[in-house]
């Protein structure tokens, strides 16, 4: 069932719960830290409104920054705003940043230190109908790479805006991953959010398998772990929203009781969630894990729908997975 | 802000730069890598930025109201250590460890090893958007300080730099100069042959900035043109200083191949041995006037 304490949507399994894009969230969320905080500054590379950039940039054009369709240079500039003690956020699409701008990114921000926060927006294939060009599915594993720059994925629309003030919190470079399509609101204002720790959202008794899920794929885990109880598969799902730090003891206590885990992400299953959880996994508890996301391949053009269905990341590709972990365990 | 200059104060300055020039060649043998003819190019202005141009205080190097020195080419950094160190940011015997384990003097610059560096560089062309975000939050701050920003020619090639400049272009920032080492090589051989950049004035002036040429191993003549970039207000200005690399030691004088290499690790063609390139060089170090008595 739904943990009862974490205060979520009680309409997220209905067919009209409410959607909204999560990079609204980053929109709302620049905006109250841009109020709270004269330090804040935005700069945009000619995707101000696709990224909401512009409800900061409306209210406060000081401080906003318009560079044109230039990411290097916006991370770059970013950098030095940042040294001189300006907290600027940087947006765009993930593929062009982090993309095109990681070495950028990693001189002048993540080995310069410099307190930036990077928003990559349009991330993973539910990006939809543009392509696997405008398609980020491998920023996560690029950035994790780094030393120095936290990572956020948030699951819905409420939790981006808490993200993106919980960036604000320390001083640390911050990646923080945004997606273009409504999706389900799972959330709710008075669900708590802390940055580094993961919140288990389905509980029940007996688990079998615990599902780790980040960003808005929680919503199709979520429906598969109904779907598996009614055949008697007891699943744990848990929402992590912060990548980089790991969470890494709350990841080893939900898998204490079922000692099987599934990842779940919008991303190559290379290098992103699957690859932080394996790597955690290997060093303190192995066990078995299956990895659902895009396996190993660029996706294509398509409605976000169609294409987690063809590229096996939806709720049966979920359910899959769980009764193959469950068969391997020993 | 007039620079004045009189004619005991450009001697000085000459010395100081022979000077540098001297404790960067003992620098590089000692660390055994580096880049030797950048560096020896850029002595000029460099000692005349920490000893005239720059507004800043050696024992203060957080000072909020200090002029900026934004290095986009570090891999010249070894004349940057030496004009900090004559300055009194460090110990000149900290020089010697260039490039060592635990160094704060890393291979390249890196902010955070050694205050007064500004920002971290090394793969080229970042340092001009860099050195714009701190000119950006001098405006948002209301302060004074001034940006200086310098830059390699072979460095223009790399394409997000006029990311930066078109940027620099279109919000008319006068409260930046950027300074280019125009020395014409680069590693793989001379700029013209490698990847042209001329017309390059044209270039900066199409990007709508106000561009200077001028000799960059005359001191005299490059305090002159900074006291005529600071005077451009309505577009940001770049000075193409034409410099000699490896200037002061004839055998690596406008030779590419002194780029990347430091005395004493190869036999060069047309170059002392290479035990005694260091030694050879340090005795042929001459001021702008002359040879100096040894």
């Amino acid at each position: 069932m739904l943990n009862p304490n974490l205060h979520l949507n009680p309409k997220i399994f209905d067919s009209d719960v409410e959607t909204a894009p999560t990079r609204a969230g980053y929109g709302k969320g620049l905006l109250e830290l841009g109020g709270k905080n004269p330090n804040v500054v935005v700069l945009s590379a000619d995707l101000t409104e696709s990224t909401h950039s512009h409800l900061f940039a409306e209210k406060y054009p000081d401080r906003f920054f318009e560079v044109g369709i230039g990411e290097q240079n916006m991370a770059a500039i970013a950098a030095g705003l940042a040294v001189t003690g300006k907290i600027p956020f940087i947006a765009s699409y993930a593929t062009f940043s982090p993309g095109k701008n990681w070495e950028t990114i990693r001189t002048t921000i993540a080995y310069n230190q410099a307190n930036v926060k990077i928003a990559g927006h349009h991330a993973g294939v539910m990006t939809g109908p543009d392509g696997a060009t405008h398609q980020a599915t491998e920023d996560v594993a690029i950035i994790r790479a780094l030393p120095g720059i936290e990572i956020m994925v948030a699951c819905d629309s409420i939790e981006a805006k808490k993200a993106t003030i919980a960036s604000c919190q320390t001083d640390s470079p911050v990646y923080l991953r945004y997606t273009r399509d409504k999706t389900p609101i799972m959330t709710t204002e008075q669900t708590p959010f802390e940055k580094g720790k993961n919140q288990t959202f389905w509980i029940c008794t007996e688990p079998i398998c615990t599902i780790f899920a980040t960003g808005y794929l929680l919503h199709e885990a979520l429906l598969a772990a109904r779907e598996l109880e009614n055949e008697q598969i007891n699943t744990l799902v848990v929402n992590v929203s912060t990548i980089k730090p790991l969470d890494e003891d709350g990841i080893l206590n939900s898998l204490s009781a079922t000692r099987a885990a599934v990842t779940v992400e919008d991303h190559q299953v290379v290098g992103g969630l699957a690859g932080a959880i394996s790597e955690l996994l290997a060093l303190r508890d192995p066990l078995p894990v299956e990895f659902v996301g895009l396996q190993k391949t660029f996706a294509e053009s398509g409605t976000p729908k169609e294409l987690i269905k063809k590229y096996k990341m939806d709720k049966d590709a979920i359910k899959t997975a769980v009764k193959k972990v469950i068969a391997r365990k020993t | 802000m007039d620079f004045d200059l009189t004619d005991q104060k450009i001697i000085e300055l000459e010395e100081k730069a022979v000077k540098a020039r001297e404790l960067v060649i003992e620098t590089l043998v000692e660390a055994g890598s580096g880049h030797s003819a950048g560096p020896l190019g850029m002595a000029d202005i460099f000692t005349a930025l920490y000893f005239h141009i720059l507004n800043h205080d050696p024992k203060n190097p957080e000072w909020s109201d200090r002029d900026r020195l934004i290095l986009s080419n570090g891999h010249i950094c070894p004349i940057r250590y030496v004009s900090m160190a004559q300055a009194g940011y460090f110990p000149i015997e900290e020089l010697k460890t260039l490039r060592k384990l635990n160094s704060r003097l890393q291979g390249h610059p890196h902010r955070t090893a050694l205050p007064g560096l500004e920002t971290t560089s090394g793969p080229l062309g970042e340092g001009i958007s860099q050195g714009i975000g701190v000119a950006l939050a001098a405006g948002l701050d209301k302060k004074k300080y001034h940006t200086y920003i310098i830059a390699g020619d072979g460095e223009l090639e790399e394409g997000n730099i006029w990311e930066s400049i078109m940027f620099g272009g279109k919000n008319k920032m006068d409260n930046i100069t950027l300074i280019i080492d125009r020395n014409n090589i680069q590693i793989d051989g001379f700029t013209e042959i490698v990847m042209p950049l001329e017309p390059l004035k044209n270039k900066f002036e199409a990007f709508n900035w106000e561009a200077f040429e001028v000799d960059g191993n005359n001191i005299r003549a490059f305090v002159d043109t900074i006291r005529e970039a600071r005077a451009v207000h309505e577009k940001p200005t770049v000075i193409i200083a034409h410099t000699i690399p490896g200037k002061g030691v004839d055998f690596m004088e406008n030779d590419f191949r002194w780029h990347g290499n430091p005395p004493d690790i190869a036999d060069v063609p047309g170059a002392p041995p290479k035990g005694q390139q260091g030694k050879v060089a340090l005795d042929e170090l001459r001021t702008l006037q002359g040879k100096i008595e040894k």
